[in-house]
């Protein structure tokens, strides 16, 4: 009996959403309004992501060794600083490296360069380049220098100077900007998910809404109450099928577009992360779609259904 | 079968049924007449635990219909079929599958449902409209196809309220014709109506309610109003 019911349920449900064709499509136009925002939001959150990606990896901090510091010396440094948790990166640049990246960027200036070759030794020093996993960590990964103990007494004499104190302004502006971005991001992208569900949700309930009546014969005839609610429900989620459906393809356009138009101000190719993150994107839609639908009918009919 | 013992039934600050004591027995067919406002509608909807009465019991067989569970309460209206004057048929639905909803809603298989729709259709003579929907059936044959689906189930009970209520008297009198017909079969029938005709035809008990009460119970009653 249970599979006949179930047969019976998705049939008469089916039929529901194929013969009240304008209501279906007023569902449909809605449900697809929904999750076109929820997709744009995912794109969104997408470029902003790349965007502060790109900036996080502009910000680092390099600790620069007075010359002629010995390799074993800076070797000690390097090793206990990629013990830090901090720590996603380190590069190393030698004294030689130092010279030649030095009169690469000069090879204009003439009078510094023959200021370099009137000097008998190399004056630069070598120097260890951090990257740290988020921008907020550099001030942890400085302290560490600073902490007493932290380093030995001969180390601390090789350290020349640290960039970061120059820098720090521009690294908590932008710290404070990226996380502010963040917060902002979430905070409008929770309020128009929210606001397109309160929509799609009382869609839904007027439409239901105008099956009561038959929702009261149905119950005069006998119907139990699963036998009543699964139909709407079957129709809800059909409507969730179809508007992601129409979603999806409505975003190959629309992704060509941005990616043609917009790759160079967002920062990524949108058409190429909508290709290889398609079945992703889709399954987040058919998901949404399916149980904003399901539930709002659950919710819905549940107050027809009480005496 | 149906019995009241000192129903009153007030809606906020009106009453619409006062102290009515009446009892059914299985197989009568009862007519229940009055002016519009009189009762009747109410009187049926407290039959089937539409309404909740304000005073008083109202038993269907030994069960107090009114204090019966949500499952029980479906059970219980399973065995009673209910015909409206406004029809209330599935709108989205074929004259076909309003009768097999009926079937299906009290979990019959569908070899009952293939023999026994085509088979009821016939009855009302609906055979050839099986495939339409009820805004493409004129007031008679919607009529008809409600009884249909009254009747698809074998229920005991038949509750028909204002039946011809929205039909000319060529359909009136089909409509009285196939539910006497139904009467016969022994299904009990309570039937209400506003209309001389009808209450003249069936030539069955009459309940006359006035305001509320009932102030005539006649066997073999006419339409005294």
């Amino acid at each position: 009996m249970f599979f006949i019911k179930m047969k019976r349920v998705i049939v008469s449900g089916y039929r529901n959403f194929t013969r009240s064709g304008f209501t279906s499509m007023a569902s449909i136009l809605i449900m697809t309004i929904t999750l076109f925002v929820i997709t744009s939001l995912i794109f969104i959150q997408a470029a902003l992501n790349s965007s502060l990606d790109d900036i996080k990896e502009k910000v680092d901090v390099t600790v620069y060794f007075v010359p002629n510091t010995g390799d074993s010396s800076i070797q000690n440094i390097e090793d206990a600083l990629r013990k830090l948790p901090e720590v996603r990166d380190i590069s190393y640049t030698s004294q030689e490296e130092a010279l030649t990246e030095f009169k690469e960027k000069h090879s204009g200036d003439y009078l510094t360069l023959q200021a370099l070759d009137e000097l008998d030794e190399n004056p630069l020093g070598a120097s260890l380049n951090i990257k740290a996993k988020d921008p907020s960590q550099y001030e942890s990964i400085v302290k560490y220098f600073e902490n007493d103990g932290a380093l030995s007494e001969q180390d601390v004499t090789t350290i020349d100077k640290i960039d970061y104190h120059q820098n720090k302004i521009v690294i908590e502006r932008l710290t404070s900007i990226i996380n502010g971005a963040r917060k902002l991001g979430f905070a409008v992208s929770l309020i128009l998910v929210l606001i397109s569900l309160v929509i799609t949700f009382s869609t839904i309930r007027l439409i239901i809404y105008m099956s009561r009546e038959e929702i009261n014969v149905m119950k005069l005839v006998g119907a139990g109450e699963g036998y009543i609610r699964g139909p709407f429900i079957v129709s809800g989620a059909l409507v969730g099928i179809v508007a992601s459906i129409a979603t999806i393809l409505i975003f190959i356009p629309v992704s060509i577009w941005l990616g043609n138009q917009m790759t160079d101000f967002v920062g990524i190719n949108l058409y190429t992360y909508y290709k290889s993150n398609f079945l992703q994107l889709f399954i987040i839609m058919l998901g949404s779609g399916i149980s904003i639908g399901v539930i709002s009918s659950i919710f819905a009919i549940h107050r027809y259904l009480r005496k | 079968m149906i019995y009241f013992n000192d129903v009153t039934k007030k809606y906020s600050n009106s009453v619409s049924l006062e102290d009515i004591n009446i009892s059914i027995t299985q197989g009568e067919f009862v007519a229940i007449v009055g002016h519009s406002g009189a009762g009747k509608t109410t009187l049926t909807k407290l039959i089937l635990a539409e309404e909740k009465p304000t005073k008083g019991t109202v038993f269907f067989e030994s069960t107090d219909v009114h204090k019966l569970s949500s499952k029980h309460l479906t059970d219980f209206r399973r065995k009673v079929g209910v015909v409206f004057q406004d029809f209330r048929l599935l709108a989205n639905k074929t004259a076909y599958e309003n009768i097999a909803f009926a079937m299906e809603a009290v979990e019959k298989d569908d070899n009952d449902i293939f023999q026994d729709v085509p088979h009821v259709l016939e009855l009302v003579d609906l055979t050839s409209k099986a495939h339409l929907f009820p805004h493409q059936l004129s007031g008679g044959e919607k009529q008809r196809l409600a009884i249909a689906r009254a009747i698809i189930t074998q229920p005991n009970l038949i509750i028909a309220d204002e039946p011809t209520g929205n039909l000319d008297p060529i359909n009136t009198s089909e409509v009285v014709n196939l539910l006497k017909k139904i009467n016969d079969l022994g299904t009990t029938i309570i039937l209400t109506t506003h209309n001389r005709s009808v209450v003249d035809q069936i030539k069955k008990r009459v309940i006359t309610l006035e305001n509320g009460r009932v102030i005539r119970d006649d066997k073999d009653g006419k339409y005294m109003l």
